[in-house]
């Protein structure tokens, strides 16, 4: 099927596929899922700033179903989404401008190739050790024999570094009683929120892939919380990005929509399945994923080919 | 907020699948009458007024993913309806 809007030719269910697949995973793992989908389009062959704006546009519907189903969950801190949404969109603008630069004066599939490789693997990489170390952990505590209930049930390996960016009293203090946080500074949620909004404007997607586990590390948010506040937060911030990249002419609506028909479906589906797996193991699930999206475009930006 | 994980029923992929199926052919048609019937005036806006089409764009984005929640819905309820 000939897509006019971005001049490319793409197979409908290849693109429902693609959505799906990622909708299952955006959904369980409260990301956009675009360290899948950029390389997916990539691969297929839209023009790496058609692929960044049309991501975006079909993030936000599969956002908004598998929001939905987290919130009849319990798992969206609506004070924690409002705070992070002021700089996520100041961080999306940030990067926006930056791509925007990048087209008139660099090569940008080859700079947006390469910073996406190296962010992917390191939060494969770091993600990985976290999660492991915390099972093993768990794993010694039972054999321990730990009355059942001693054990945190979503206790991570930088716990304590949580802890000391809770403890900086710079004010404004927040209380997050949803997300069981009793005092945290107004300044280091909007910093994590910032710096996820610049990769989403520079790298595409909702940056669910930086901003979920940031959420878990840094701020000490459990897990389910994490995603199901990650996906709320995707819709407004996405639905930014989305109007700021169509003005500029990097969206395809066309391939959005499609894309969405697969994604909605998978959205629920991977949202519903959050209940469960404990947060070490949706943790652990999520490390191989983004290196898998920096494979994809290391294999584009090495042979030059469609694959 | 900790979460316990339940265990997984397996009456779940069994709905899932049957989910998918009446999903799969109610996009079908959707995607060949409506998509099909927007793509020359999209075409058209995108490349004339930008600004417009950008919130075209999300209108139709936020309208279908709406419109898709209430179908995977009534889905997800006819479905428990008819297996008790």
């Amino acid at each position: 099927m000939f897509f006019p809007i971005s001049g490319v030719t793409l197979d409908p269910i290849s693109l429902i596929l693609i959505g799906f697949v990622i909708g299952v995973l955006g959904g369980f793992f409260g990301v956009g899922g675009s360290f899948l989908t950029a390389p997916a389009l990539f691969a297929l062959g839209m023009p790496m700033n058609f692929v960044v704006g049309t991501d975006l546009a079909h993030i936000v519907g599969k956002s908004i179903v598998a929001a939905k189903t987290h919130r009849v969950l319990g798992n969206i801190d609506l004070k924690l989404a409002a705070i992070m949404v002021i700089g996520t969109i100041a961080g999306a603008e940030t990067g926006v401008q930056t791509i925007e630069s990048l087209k008139k004066h660099a090569n940008v599939d080859l700079v947006v190739g390469m910073v996406s490789i190296v962010v992917f693997t390191g939060i494969s990489i770091f993600c990985l050790w976290e999660s492991w170390i915390t099972l093993r952990a768990r794993r010694q505590q039972n054999v321990a024999g730990d009355a059942p209930g001693t054990t945190k049930e979503d206790s991570t390996a930088v716990d304590a570094f949580a802890k000391k960016v809770q403890q900086i009293k710079f004010p404004p203090i927040i209380v997050l009683p949803h997300s069981g946080i009793r005092a945290i500074s107004f300044w280091a949620i909007l910093f994590v929120s910032f710096v996820g909004g610049i990769f989403s404007g520079f790298l595409g997607g909702g940056a669910g892939y930086v901003r979920m586990p940031s959420m878990v590390y840094l701020l000490g948010i459990p897990t389910h919380i994490a995603v199901g506040t990650d996906l709320f937060e995707i819709i407004i911030s996405a639905s930014y990005g989305t109007i700021r990249h169509a003005m500029s002419g990097n969206v395809d609506i066309l391939i959005a929509l499609v894309m969405q028909t697969g994604a909605a479906l998978g959205a629920r589906i991977g949202a519903n399945l959050t209940q469960f797996f404990s947060g070490p193991r949706i943790r652990l699930a999520f490390a191989p994923l983004p290196l898998l999206g920096a494979i994809v475009i290391a294999q584009r930006l090495l042979t030059g080919h469609h694959s | 907020m900790n979460k316990a994980p339940k265990p997984f029923p397996k009456k779940i992929v069994v709905r899932f699948i049957i989910e998918m199926v009446i999903y799969a052919m109610l996009v079908s048609v959707y995607l060949g009458l409506v998509l099909h019937l927007l793509v020359v005036w999209l075409k058209d806006l995108s490349m004339q007024q930008p600004a417009v089409y950008a919130f075209v764009s999300i209108i139709l984005m936020i309208l279908q993913a709406v419109a898709l929640e209430k179908l995977t819905t009534i889905l997800v309820n006819v479905n428990r309806r008819r297996q008790g």
